[in-house]
């Protein structure tokens, strides 16, 4: 099993998840619900550090916290004025939210906790992935390579320039 | 998470935060992921390199979905679902 402290850091990890994320959706204030997210998104980096996916956490933290939640500053400031709360919500909704969240966490846990197994597994060993086994994999064409997906990647993100370009142009 | 997402997604009415709560969703996924691939496959890293084009097209799809978003409220001056139905017939 793991050591005391990597659990207690799971653990703290885990919450801050749970924690931010109820308050990005219950939260009146728009800015505040980016900020939880944010938060959201560096407990979600923390988890792929801790399970040695360095690389993979960087990258989270580089285009989530950098970009993602900087757009949506951006456009939250750009779309309302930062003092002014949403309405409150209508008792028909908030119900309709409850029970699909509701019946998703319950679907989602079942098939978690059927697994009971797994959840006391030890974290198996696995050599560091360095970044030479990251950059062939990701640009390799032979089997379980990557460079196909990534050149797909690289053509959307060149259409969806094009199209933020085309959409936020003054007619 | 995920199902904060689901809640968000119901609930809310402002557009953005609507986003927000797609990117809780999208986060759930990911970690799903990773934590599979981890714990079940340690020796592979097809859901590390999902999760990494995972990433790529969220970005993509989050700034397209907010210079969108800016495009009504310039046209509109509001970004409530409720309130737009110009579209609708």
């Amino acid at each position: 099993m793991e050591s005391v402290g990597s659990l207690i850091l799971y653990f703290i990890v885990a919450l801050a998840m749970i924690l931010f994320s109820v308050l990005a959706v219950t939260t009146r204030k728009i800015l505040r619900a980016a900020t939880y997210l944010l938060f959201t998104l560096f407990a979600a980096a923390v988890a792929y550090f801790m399970m040695d996916y360095e690389f993979l956490g960087a990258v989270q933290i580089a285009v989530y916290a950098g970009g993602i939640v900087v757009l949506f500053v951006f456009a939250i400031l750009l779309t309302s004025k930062p003092g002014d709360n949403t309405e409150r919500l209508t008792s028909r909704s908030r119900g309709l939210g409850l029970v699909a969240a509701l019946a998703t966490l319950g679907v989602v846990g079942y098939a978690l906790f059927s697994r009971c197994e797994l959840l006391t597994a030890a974290k198996p060993n696995m050599e560091a992935l360095d970044m030479v086994t990251i950059g062939t994999t990701l640009m390799g064409s032979s089997h379980a390579q990557y460079l196909l997906p990534f050149e797909a990647v690289s053509v959307l993100l060149l259409a969806c320039i094009i199209g933020g370009v085309v959409v936020a142009r003054r007619r | 998470m995920f199902a904060c997402g689901v809640y968000g997604f119901i609930t809310r009415k402002n557009m953005i935060a609507m986003l927000v709560s797609l990117e809780l969703m999208l986060n759930a996924v990911d970690i799903n992921f990773v934590v599979f691939n981890r714990y079940l496959f340690p020796g592979a890293f097809e859901g590390m390199f999902f999760t990494l084009f995972a990433i790529a097209i969220a970005a993509a799809e989050t700034a397209l979905a907010i210079a969108i978003i800016i495009n009504i409220f310039r046209a509109e001056k509001n970004i409530d679902v409720r309130n737009l139905d110009k579209m609708k017939f």
